[in-house]
């Protein structure tokens, strides 16, 4: 297993260093209220879920044996609780939109681009750019069904490996790139978008 | 089945080729999936724009910094943890 990200931190937490707990909490409390939110009917109520998952994460934490990443096990608590909280169930296959993730009318007869993606994958490259663009995609990830939501948030956003992802939301890897791909999908056209038609 | 008769298989279409493009990052493809996923996009004129933007979506995604707590955020965690410390730590395994 690779070395966690939070080894250090969690250390300092367990040592009694509050500083490092909030430094923790500004790292994930984005994403787990991000995610919270999928399962809670108000806003109110899921920063009610993820304060109980940092109780939560405070009360084991002398028991926490990384044997996963801290970031895994956060998380994990964090979906615990808000399915418990929560009003909608959790489904371990994705039914919500299972069409093409590039509209059929792009394509001629063939599968062949009849109106093929306008370049600016380049552009991304320039920082005001990706700056201006950054603050979009994240209300564009608010903005997918749960399940996209959670996979993009833990794997593209925190950085989680397929697998951390997997454990967090007990589904199964084939499950979790279907997932991620749509997702991604779904940004790249709001980004391209922000260049031109979006396409 | 159809005993060692070797039929090549079709090439990858565009459309095709947009729905693999998750499974050919995430390295989820066969051999014969890859290279043919790899020869459609050696000769399409389009599709390498649309893998580059995928890539660039993953790398926007990751460049998301969280907000730093605000001040009162802050001040709640710092209560909450104190609030741990000062109970005497663990719930009893």
């Amino acid at each position: 297993m690779p070395e966690d990200p939070d080894s250090e931190l969690v250390s300092r937490v367990r040592a009694g260093d509050e500083g490092a707990f909030a430094e923790l909490a500004g790292k994930y409390q984005g994403s787990m209220l991000s995610i919270a939110r999928g399962y809670v009917p108000s806003g109110a109520v899921a920063e009610e879920v993820v304060q109980e998952a940092w109780i939560g994460v405070l009360r084991g934490i002398g028991r926490f044996e990384r044997r996963s990443s801290f970031r895994t096990w956060l998380f994990r608590i964090l979906v615990n609780r808000a399915i418990s909280a929560g009003v909608r169930e959790r489904r371990s296959v994705p039914v919500e939109d299972m069409g093409p993730v590039v509209d059929a009318s792009c394509f001629d007869a063939g599968g062949t681009w009849r109106a093929p993606p306008e370049a600016w994958a380049d552009q991304v490259d320039d920082k005001v750019i990706a700056a201006k663009i950054s603050a979009r995609i994240l209300s564009a990830i608010d903005e997918l069904p749960l399940q996209q939501r959670e996979v993009v948030t833990l794997r593209d956003v925190q950085g989680l490996s397929s697998g951390e992802v997997c454990t967090v939301l007990d589904i199964s890897n084939a499950n979790q790139r279907v997932l991620l791909h749509r997702g991604r999908s779904k940004l790249r056209q709001v980004i391209g978008s922000e260049f031109g038609r979006g396409r | 089945m159809s005993r060692l008769r070797f039929r090549p298989r079709r090439d990858v279409v565009c459309r095709e080729a947009v729905e693999l493009v998750t499974d050919y990052l995430e390295d989820a493809l066969s051999q014969a999936q890859r290279r043919r996923f790899e020869a459609h996009l050696a000769g399409c004129p389009d599709c390498p724009e649309y893998l580059a933007q995928m890539r660039a979506v993953v790398a926007l995604a990751g460049s998301i910094t969280p907000d730093d707590l605000t001040p009162r955020m802050r001040e709640e965690f710092i209560s909450v943890y104190r609030g741990w410390r000062d109970d005497g730590a663990d719930d009893p395994v």
